[in-house]
């Protein structure tokens, strides 16, 4: 966990004060809403359909349980009793009055909770792997570099009227599970030949209407230099970004017009000409913010617990742990990823009782600490083996121990236009009515590692492009109707979806991923050849033409 | 269905109120024939012609205390004058979501 200074809490309340203020002047009509929205957008408040959306950071999906228990006070007094966890290590309330806001916001300060950065021309939360400081095999805890970088670039003034939204994404482990290949920056950590840490650094990632994966501008930064390095992007950006036209104000776009080299060029020249502006982090700088983390005080355990051996005979536990339960640096200790997916329910929501549950269960087993994924599941960093089958017998009373992590109802989804503004179709109930149609826990095993997105619009919040299937909400003549993509993947190997065929209706997606997951299955050159391999090595067409052969 | 965030020019084809959020809440809210608000679709003025339907936005729009974001969206008229959303997001925005609420607890 990190512990905020002064500086941060000073920060955070002050916040509170101001956007009080404002609430209470747009409230009194001396703001109009054009002048607010600005405002309040700075603060993590949306209008959708129904009401106001708060969204709420994570930075680098990191919580204690106490925030979480915040989180559920929050979701109990001011909303419905639940919250949505998104796609960027964010918590979203759906239903929060304006004129609560300042309160709901004053709470969570309390706890070092606030809403910056979470929308916004800015530098969005900067996100991590869930698994950071814990997963084995780790270069280093990542979170460091993205908390240097979360207080360099908050509230900066050069960054807070960007020509669009920005976010870096961040991961020191061999397996990407931020996606940092879809961010406007990825940073990968390493080490170079002569054993410093550094990191190498990717540009213009994103999806929306013209989605790309990023590429790599610099090999090597060393760490000492990613601020100097990030800012003089940064400054290239502001510079030349498409201030004139939304669509094609990303990063992305203006990586692609240049084309990387004449990007990394001008980068480095400015990055030269910066000079030494003070950003350079030495040893002192990093460390303090390195002692700010504390870390648990692991037991010296055995590998395999006598409490894990008789549990095994329980083939419910054994179906979760084998799903659910991944290893950790420390032996004796394991991470457990809480699945937000069961059977017919909303992706990535929990309720307020789920909340204060976990934060409990967090305090008991895994030292008050919970993380988010991207994938808007949650995990227990740090659970000692022998505490697995109680875990278990009190996720599953919860509601949080369906096995399905990484399979077929692991289904990541935007909120969509059950709730969004600008969505034009649906998400949850294709969400929904694909995990009853997968429900069968064996089947899904058989199926192995399958990753369906779901957005509700071209902007892609559910990341549909990088879906193992990907689907996409179109609007046709007012029907909802729905693309489908196949082989996209959001990992190290990260690549964008092909389109398989025409459009379906609504009522026709989930027999469409039913025949498609059949195909797979009919095709694969064995059961370990994972669904986004079979389609790497076939290609779209034979899947495509037993899909949609009797369509 | 297409945001209405993205309405530019107003033509209308059939009828159509005004409707907004609330700017206290958030709730969803429509234009009446009383130049005030509702959280009912049936208090609704109902409008079928394109300057009808500019000049209720116009309306609308200068209380930008009240409510928030007003647009002109489609409704349909049953037996008796009973006004019904006219698209699937208006229904959406009228009846609530259409997903089970219930969170596991």
């Amino acid at each position: 966990m990190y512990a905020y200074d002064e500086l941060d809490r000073t920060l955070i309340n002050e916040r509170v004060s101001e956007f009080r203020d404002q609430v209470k002047r747009r409230l009194s009509g001396e703001l109009t809403e054009d002048e607010f929205k600005i405002l309040r957008l700075q603060n993590g408040v949306y209008l959708q359909l129904h009401a106001y959306m708060f969204r709420v950071a994570i930075p680098y999906g990191t919580l204690s349980s106490k925030q979480l228990r915040r989180f559920a006070h929050v979701a109990r007094r001011y909303d419905r009793g639940y919250g949505h966890f998104t796609t960027r290590q964010n918590i979203q309330f759906n239903w929060i009055k304006l004129a609560e806001l300042p309160d709901a916001l004053a709470d969570l300060a309390e706890v070092g909770i606030h809403a910056m950065q979470t929308s916004g021309n800015n530098m969005r939360n900067v996100t991590s792997d869930q698994w950071a400081g814990v997963a084995p095999g780790e270069i280093e805890d990542p979170r460091i570099w993205s908390e240097l970088i979360r207080q360099h670039t908050t509230l900066h003034p050069e960054f807070s009227f960007l020509p669009r939204k920005f976010k870096i994404a961040i991961t020191a482990a061999e397996h990407d599970r931020a996606a940092i290949k879809i961010h406007d920056i990825g940073l990968r950590l390493h080490k170079n030949a002569d054993g410093e840490t550094g990191f190498e650094v990717l540009v213009g990632g994103g999806l929306g209407r013209t989605p790309f994966i990023a590429k790599t501008i610099k090999p090597f930064v060393p760490g000492r230099d990613i601020l100097s390095y990030i800012e003089a992007i940064l400054r290239v950006y502001n510079q030349y970004g498409r201030r004139d036209n939304i669509y094609k104000a990303r990063i992305k776009i203006l990586v692609h017009e240049l084309g990387i080299e004449k990007f990394a060029k001008e980068v480095d020249e400015e990055w030269k000409a910066m000079g030494d502006v003070g950003l350079t982090l030495d040893h002192t700088a990093i460390e303090e913010v390195r002692s700010r983390f504390s870390y648990p005080a692991y037991e010296k355990l055995p590998h395999m617990p006598d409490e894990l051996k008789q549990a095994a005979h329980d083939p419910l536990f054994e179906r979760w742990r084998k799903n659910s339960v991944s290893a950790h640096k420390v032996q004796g200790y394991s991470i457990v990823t809480l699945s937000l997916k069961p059977v017919g329910g909303p992706p990535g929501d929990a309720s307020a009782e789920q909340m204060d549950a976990v934060a409990d269960l967090a305090d008991k087993y895994s030292f008050g600490e919970i993380r988010v994924g991207h994938e808007q599941n949650l995990a227990l960093p740090h659970v000692a083996k022998r505490d697995l089958p109680a875990l278990f017998k009190a996720l599953d009373r919860l509601g949080l121990a369906t096995p399905n992590v990484n399979l077929v109802t692991d289904i990541i989804a935007c909120p969509g236009l059950d709730y969004c503004s600008l969505a034009n179709a649906r998400s949850i109930p294709i969400a929904q009515e694909l995990t009853r149609r997968f429900a069968n826990h064996d089947t899904a095993d058989l199926i192995g590692r399958l990753h369906i997105n779901i957005s509700g619009c071209i902007n892609a919040c559910g990341h549909h492009h990088v879906g193992h299937i990907g689907i996409l909400g179109v609007e046709k003549n007012g029907e909802e109707f729905y693309q489908i993509t196949i082989g996209g993947r959001a990992d190290e190997n990260a690549q964008l979806g092909t389109l398989i065929g025409p459009a379906v209706p609504y009522a026709e997606v989930a027999d469409v991923i039913e025949d498609i997951v059949e195909a797979y299955l009919a095709l694969r050159d064995r059961p370990e050849e994972l669904f986004v391999d079979t389609v790497k090595r076939l290609g779209v067409e034979p899947i495509r033409e037993r899909v949609y052969a009797t369509r | 269905m297409t945001s209405p965030l993205e309405q530019k020019k107003i033509k209308i084809t059939g009828p159509s109120v005004v409707t907004a959020n609330r700017t206290w809440d958030g709730a969803v809210v429509y234009r009446t024939a009383k130049q005030g608000w509702s959280t009912e679709l049936a208090d609704s003025a109902v409008v079928s012609t394109s300057d009808d339907a500019r000049a209720l936005l116009a309306e609308a729009t200068a209380d930008d205390v009240g409510a928030v974001g007003p647009y002109i969206a489609p409704v349909e008229l049953k037996d008796g004058g009973k006004v019904k959303p006219g698209n699937l997001r208006e229904h959406i925005r009228a009846k609530g979501v259409t997903i089970d609420l219930q969170v596991p607890a």
